[in-house]
């Protein structure tokens, strides 16, 4: 295998503007005879589907939900980053790209990187020409607010609905497209395999999920835009239907995976309150600008939180990172969670909480402006856990959240298949070990507006692809196997639901690859994940039948591939000897307990090909080279 | 808590479909609705019966996929609140519960609880947009919009796409939905080129669709889990008449 990045040469800041010009173009004529297949239509899919079709290319875009304004994008909440200096608070493209570096704990490409921080602004002003309706200034002009992890002000916000605003903006601009006929939108089918033809992405197969039906959709390149895998852990932040199965099938077609164990665990989110529970709900990191998080000083404290003196509380952020304090970055603000909890000084039901408390806030601004500014959230904690976040302090705790690791790409973001292009969460590209507030949806939308239409360009433009069918041998021994694999899913007839072994699975990677990790416990993972696994081919029940609308089958289907992914993380993070923004490896830390870095043997993308069933993936290098940035210890004290 | 849940049963499209009973014991006060359905799913399945289909993803309450008629009301009894944000706090124990598909012509039944929705797609798809390419657009703040309007169309935008209005209205309107998008689009100064054709081409949809008219029982604005003003559907029919005027 043989990963080129494809940097181009050159100072960091021209790098973009150079390979955009050196890019061969591809004549407006020639466009419509291009044929792009899209697979999801998240902020990332539908901004490239929209913008391919305007740019003349035959565009097919796939989606499993009914349609694409369901995206797991919706739900986003707190804002997009970019580096408009509106404030003039001495932010910069430089500047947003030195937070994003040093946020990702120095383990993301400079140039990559960069151009995020320089189309950043394009995508403000590409979403105001559309009609997103930003919060504004009582002037008129654009309002901001701050995130974690940064000095400056520079996070663009639609009330507490940013990811909805800009999805709806995508969607909006995919339906005109669709509506002029220049995108074919499919609906309700869920992509199974990639098909590779002459070691190129020529094509999908797609399940129908109304019908059942299984085809193959044949086309010039494939997209995937799919999100991420945060659900391996089963409860996380994600929509109940994110999953890996896209990604992973890409992965066992010859697509390396980037550093999959870099996962992103949130601080700030409502605990788990029982078996049942089948999803945690995120409380948007922009409450960290006016609550203050402790917890008791003392272990098994169980005292009202009102009746807890002031001396008795540990505000812990505040005491450990004064300069950051409550907004420090979301993996350190996590593990001192857990640190406390383990500590035994959590608080509410098993000791798996901390306080977020507003009462300084409230008598220091008064409760109208609290309802102002977080009315929303407030409303929907209550509706959660019943209790009133202006009398007693919020109960949060950290959950997954986001995954920095996904399909490797280069620079064009196409992944070592020629053709195959992958955008968004599941691509791997610019987060490094740990993302930032509000980076998300700049890098979905970057990737889908101002990147991709240029470099799939350059793609087509060297030529040499020859015309495919669904008839040929490889498009159809991938339908065969994707039929071949939901038979034998519907034909086990065992006692266990896909739901109960994908919520094992998930206490397995939370226990032993989640906020904290070593290797006795990744070394147990490695023992139990197969063991489950083996289980679930023997003793997994899916009612119904695969000729109809059938959940079951959908979440088994997918629950299959994450049984086998989780051990892809396990393995990566078991090999990763350091500490490194989401991924804490205990062995390696410092004496007060920060991540220890080791930059002399790890500095570099960790990138696993699969080399078939029962074998252990091969894992190439690509190493990170810093030349306009020092590597330096990351620290927010 | 214990509960007796009668949810309409029906396989596909074609089917006739019908209520069926389940008793379901041992229910949390902190489960969210959906989690129930969850419960009585996983017990279905280990029973080798066939869960109750329903749509939902985000479970947050902004995705729009859960819908589901709950004691006649969409999304239950709470206002401005989801199925998937309603919580058992608000049944108790001994209670029955009636789940239901939404209810309209230009809403099939999938299966059970599931509905094909892409009628609303197809609304949006005729008008519901800006006609701008991606490109050099123009600097952000070139273009000041005052608060007032911002939030006002904020207000619109918030919609979330749902069909619960459709499930209210004793005429299966599409008023409020529609609406909502052109009232968005229009407070804004980067809608005003396409204002009125985007009125006529998308109310037009909506009524090829197979949607019903609106003869003023506000349902829709009770039932919405955003809290959308059925303002916007006065203001609607105003573009929409102006459209008529300048389009003569
Ligand atoms: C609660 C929450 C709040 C967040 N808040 C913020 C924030 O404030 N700021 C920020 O920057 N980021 C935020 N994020 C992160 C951000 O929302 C996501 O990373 C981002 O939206 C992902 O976009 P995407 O387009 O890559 O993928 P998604 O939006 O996940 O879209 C994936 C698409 O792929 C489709 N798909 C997947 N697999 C298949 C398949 N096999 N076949 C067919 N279709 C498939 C899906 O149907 C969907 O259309 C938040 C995340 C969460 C969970
Ligand atoms: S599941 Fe998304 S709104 Fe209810």
């Amino acid at each position: 295998m043989e990963l080129n990045s494809h940097i181009p040469s050159g100072p960091l800041a021209e790098k973009w503007d150079k390979h955009k010009a050196e890019l061969k173009l591809v004549n407006p004529a020639n466009k419509r005879k291009f044929s792009v297949i899209v697979v999801g239509t998240g902020l990332a899919g539908a901004s490239a589907a929209a913008t391919l079709a305007e740019l003349g290319y035959q565009v097919t875009a796939v989606t499993y939900h009914d349609s694409p304004r369901r995206a797991h994008s919706i739900a986003a909440q707190g804002g997009i980053n970019a580096a408009k200096n509106y404030q003039n608070d001495g932010d910069s493209v430089w500047r947003l790209f030195y937070d994003t570096i040093k946020g990702g704990d120095f383990r993301a490409r400079e140039a990559n990187v960069h151009r995020l921080a320089q189309v950043s602004v394009n995508i403000i002003d590409q979403c105001v020409a559309q009609g997103v309706p930003f919060a504004r200034e009582y002037g008129g002009t654009l309002s901001n607010r701050s995130f974690g992890g940064a000095q400056v002000s520079r996070t663009f916000y639609a009330r507490g609905q940013t990811g909805q605003q800009l999805l709806l903006g995508a969607y909006q601009a995919l339906s005109r497209q669709i509506g002029l006929g220049k995108v074919k939108m499919l609906n309700k089918k869920e992509m199974m395999d990639v098909v590779v033809v002459d070691g190129r992405a020529r094509g999908v197969v797609i399940r129908d999920l109304v019908d059942g039906s299984i085809e193959t959709l044949m086309g010039d390149a494939v997209i995937l835009a799919t999100g991420g895998y945060g659900n391996t852990f089963y409860l996380s932040t994600n929509a109940k239907a994110c999953n890996v199965t896209a990604a992973y099938r890409a992965y066992k077609r010859g697509a390396a995976f980037a550093n999959p164990c870099f996962t992103q665990i949130h601080p700030t989110c409502i605990p788990q309150s029982g078996d049942y529970q089948s999803k945690l709900t995120l409380m948007s990191e922009s409450l960290r600008n006016d609550g203050r998080i402790w917890v008791p000083k003392k272990q098994g404290d169980t005292r009202a939180p009102g009746d807890i003196p002031e001396n008795e509380r540990d505000y812990y952020l505040e005491r450990k990172y004064p300069s950051f304090g409550n907004l420090s970055p979301r993996d350190i603000a996590s593990r001192a969670a857990k640190e406390a909890c383990d500590d035994g000084r959590g608080v509410g039901p098993g000791g798996k909480g901390v306080y977020l408390d507003f009462s300084d806030a409230i008598r220091r601004l008064g409760q109208p402006v609290i309802e102002d500014r977080y009315g929303n959230l407030f409303e929907m904690y209550e509706r959660i856990t019943g209790e009133n976040p202006y009398e007693v302090p919020m109960r949060i705790y950290p959950a997954v959240h986001y995954t920095m690791g996904g399909l490797w790409v280069d620079y064009n973001l196409m992944s070592n298949i020629p053709g195959l292009f992958v955008l968004g969460e599941a691509n791997f590209s610019d987060h490094g070990a740990n993302r930032l507030g509000a980076s998300a949806l700049m890098q979905g939308l970057a990737d889908g507006y101002f990147v991709i239409p240029y470099t799939i360009g350059g793609y087509f433009a060297k030529g040499g692809l020859t015309p495919v069918s669904a008839d040929a041998p490889e498009a159809r021994a991938a339908v065969e196997e994707t039929t071949t694999k939901v038979q034998q899913l519907l034909g086990i007839n065992g006692k266990r639901t896909a739901n109960s072994f994908h919520r094992e699975l998930g206490k397995i990677m939370w226990d032993k690859c989640g906020m904290a990790r070593n290797a006795k416990g990744l070394n147990e993972a490695l023992q139990e994940i197969p063991a489950l696994r083996e289980e679930f081919w023997q003793n997994l029940t899916v009612p119904g039948t695969g000729a109809q609308l059938n959940q079951s089958l959908e979440h088994a289907s997918r629950v299959a591939d994450f049984m086998e992914f989780a051990e892809l993380m396990v393995r990566d993070a078991l090999h990763r000897e350091e500490s490194c923004g989401g991924h804490f490896r205990e062995e390696y830390q410092t004496e007060d307990g920060e991540a220890k870095r080791n930059d002399a043997d790890f500095t570099y993308v960790a990138a696993w090909e699969y080399t078939g069933a029962g074998s252990a993936p091969t894992l190439h290098k690509e190493p990170l080279v810093f030349e306009n940035v020092e590597l330096a210890t990351r620290s927010y004290k | 808590m214990n509960l007796r849940l009668h949810i309409w049963r029906q396989s596909g499209p074609t089917d006739t479909g019908m209520m069926k009973t389940y008793d379901l014991a041992d229910v949390s006060e902190h489960m969210s609705f959906l989690e129930m359905l969850d419960v009585l799913n996983e017990q279905l399945s280990e029973r080798g019966e066939e869960p109750v289909a329903f749509e939902h993803d985000c479970r947050e309450g902004i995705c729009g996929s859960c819908g589901m008629v709950i004691n006649g009301r969409p999304h239950g009894p709470l206002p401005r609140t989801t199925a998937c944000q309603l919580h058992m706090r608000t049944f108790k124990d001994g209670d029955e519960i009636y789940i239901e598909p939404w209810r309209a012509r230009a809403f099939p039944v999938v299966r059970d609880l599931v509905v094909d929705r892409s009628s609303f797609d197809r609304i949006i798809q005729s008008g519901g947009f800006v006609s701008v390419n991606t490109g050099n657009a123009q600097d952000g703040n070139t273009l000041p919009i005052s608060k007032k309007d911002a939030d006002y169309a904020m207000d619109a935008a918030a919609c979330i796409g749902c069909g619960a209005c459709v499930a209210a209205c004793p005429n299966s309107s599409a008023m409020l939905f529609t609406s909502a998008k052109i009232g968005h689009l229009g407070a804004l100064p980067q809608g005003q080129a396409e204002r009125y054709d985007r009125a006529e081409n998308m109310v037009l949809t909506m009524d090829a669709e197979g949607f019903g008219a609106c003869t003023n029982h506000y349902e829709c604005e009770a039932a919405c889990p955003k809290g959308i003003s059925a303002d916007f559907i006065a203001r609607m029919n105003r573009d929409f008449v102006m459209a008529g005027l300048l389009n003569r």
